[in-house]
């Protein structure tokens, strides 16, 4: 416990957070220099079986490309064609091409509504097989069976858990600037199998996942307020949070799954509340002449960092989760806003107002190691990957046209990339790793 | 949707405005006392005397709620109408620039809105005819990506409900 403890904590300080000394194989790890990520050399040999096989290789490929960690070699360089589960390759084939890893695969349709998922995968130089698993899933779940291998893959070279079977529920934003229909949206974490949830009728903003259940919630203009919406993402069962004389917004589910933090008006300010959602007993958080809101929990639950402007500008604050031993985190110039606890513990997420825009950082929980991973004219809203090791925001271009779209960053500052939406996205939340 | 309505009206008033000002003759009998600075002819009493003669929007400073000496006149003139017009309904929204987050913004403009609020049932309008409702960023009347915009946008609009048109005095 110790160690892992220092482990994370020296990764923190490296800025890195990417160690992993107790693999099958020594000779494949992840190298860290200087904050830089060095990627793996990969490659991932066409998978064999049903008809989906090749784009299940090609989704692993993908994933593993985009997470910034593996440098995937391209399917034209291989020699060895073919490659299969059911035997060890031709080491020397993939040697020459100065891979370390190789996965190969196979996915069977079993005739009754699964699919089958077969992978090895290989340590090119040793020639040892650092894993291998079969597993089932239902058919019209197909993409799932490419995360589920590349987060093996990911995990038995990263010594991390993955994050590539999960999904991001967000905000997309269609019509003028000035008159906005925004929806809530599904998708997978790699813009996959995007879904509306809602027609557009209402005004809704930033939804978050049940950390246990298939439920989200969200804030929505309703009956002539904002008001925190719980809804079923399967059945699209909800049910409005309370019944507040005033708005009722920033709602967050705590790790158990047991409690909704969020903020209600009171006047011209705003307190942090919790509802206990079997009781739906409220309980009073915070209570100062300031707008105190964006509350979330720790990963254990026992504590919420939220934001407040109590002394003057906006700032980070943590107390325990009955409201009690409030503390200031921040102190830097600029404000904070909207911090995100690490699904890890380790770190807290925001968004930090900078001399002529907006940026994404992170900051520990002691308020010490303040580092911003990326800035410009407005970036906002973190989220965290299940795994504590990815970042997704929105970044807000100005203008008539202008307006927001999803990145994603790894926790160094590196390998920033946009994820596709069909139309402008905001408010992404990060759903924990599917079961 | 009432922002929707909102412009609506904007759109039907503006044409309004337009064809009575094309036909306007400034000195005819009776223009007088709905006569706006801009000349139009309002009907005394009605939405479009309000908007457009007293004013529906006040606006604040940067991340600030305090009212500024302009948005107290406005308001002055605001409470001086409601007093004579007491068959409208209020909500009073609340906006912020889009140079905020989006919770806190949301928060803000509630703020903004109560300080509206608050000083127009000190000028006497009673408490029970206001509701107020914070939009946040999530509504800009400006879209470009300046000062110039951000200014308009950081506001309160003073929104008459019900179709009275009646005047009471």
């Amino acid at each position: 416990m110790v160690s892992r403890r220092l482990t994370t904590l020296l990764a923190a300080i490296l800025a890195a957070a990417l160690l992993a000394p107790s693999l099958a194989s020594a000779q494949v790890e992840v190298e860290i220099r200087r904050g830089q990520v060095r990627a793996i050399p990969i490659a991932v040999a066409d998978f064999t079986g049903d008809a989906i096989a090749v784009e299940t290789a090609q989704i692993v490929t993908a994933d593993l490309q985009r997470s910034g960690l593996f440098r995937p070699v391209s399917n034209s360089a291989f020699i060895e064609r073919g490659a299969n589960v059911d035997m060890p390759p031709r080491f020397q084939d993939w040697k020459v091409l100065n891979i370390q890893a190789l996965v190969v695969g196979r996915v069977t349709d079993t005739g009754d509504g699964r699919l089958k998922g077969e992978y090895r995968l290989w340590d090119v130089v040793t020639g040892r097989q650092i894993a291998g698993e079969q597993f089932f899933i239902p058919r019209n779940t197909s993409r799932r069976l490419a995360h589920i291998i590349a987060d093996a893959v990911y995990e038995r070279l990263t010594g991390e858990r993955g994050y590539f079977d999960s999904r991001v529920v967000f905000v997309d934003e269609t019509g003028p600037k000035n008159q906005r229909v925004k929806r809530l949206a599904i998708m997978d974490q790699d813009g996959a199998n995007l879904r509306l949830l809602t027609q557009g009728r209402e005004l809704v903003l930033t939804p978050r996942f049940h950390p246990l259940s298939q439920e989200i919630t969200y804030t929505a203009y309703r009956e002539g307020a904002p008001r925190v919406i719980l809804r079923n993402i399967m059945t699209g069962q909800e049910e409005v949070l309370g019944d507040f004389p005033n708005m009722s917004f920033a709602p967050r589910i705590s790790p158990q799954g047991d409690r909704v933090v969020m903020s209600l008006q009171e006047g011209r300010n705003s307190s942090i509340f919790e509802m206990d959602l079997r009781s739906r007993r409220l309980a009073r958080l915070t209570q100062s002449s300031a707008i105190d809101t964006a509350p979330c929990y720790s990963p254990d639950g026992r504590q919420i960092v939220f934001e407040s402007d109590r002394d003057g500008k906006q700032q980070l604050y943590v107390m325990n989760a009955d409201g009690s031993g409030q503390r200031r985190l921040s102190f830097g110039d600029g404000s904070y806003s909207t911090p995100v606890w690490s699904p890890r513990g380790d770190l807290i997420a925001f968004t930090k107002r900078v001399p002529g825009g907006f940026a994404i950082g992170v900051i520990r929980p002691d308020g010490s190691g303040e580092r911003l991973l990326t800035e410009g004219y407005h970036n906002e809203g973190p989220t965290w990957s299940p795994n504590g090791r990815v970042i997704l925001f929105f970044r807000e271009s100005g203008g008539a046209n202008g307006g927001a779209k999803l990145f994603s960053i790894d926790l160094t500052g590196y390998n920033e990339r946009q994820v596709q939406t069909p139309s402008f996205a905001s408010d992404p939340a990060w759903s924990p790793l599917l079961k | 949707m009432r922002p929707r309505l909102g412009s609506l009206f904007a759109v039907l008033f503006i044409i309004a405005a337009a064809v009575s000002l094309a036909g306007c003759d400034k000195n005819a009998p009776g223009a007088g006392l709905g006569l706006g600075a801009g000349g139009e002819n309002y009907s005394p009493g009605s939405k479009q005397e309000f908007n457009g003669k007293i004013g529906d929007t006040v606006r604040y400073l940067t991340d600030s709620s305090q009212l500024t000496p302009e948005g107290q006149q406005i308001l002055n003139a605001q409470a001086v109408w409601l007093r004579q017009y007491t068959n409208y309904p209020i909500t009073i929204e609340g906006h912020a620039d889009e140079r905020g987050t989006r919770e806190y913004n949301i928060a803000l403009g509630a703020r903004r809105a109560e300080t509206t609020k608050n000083f127009l049932i000190a000028q006497g309008i009673g408490p029970q005819r206001i509701r107020t409702i914070s939009y946040g960023k999530e509504r800009p009347v400006a879209v470009c990506d300046d000062i110039s915009c951000w200014s308009q946008n950081r506001r309160t609009v003073t929104v008459l409900e019900g179709g009275g048109s009646v005047a009471s005095y």
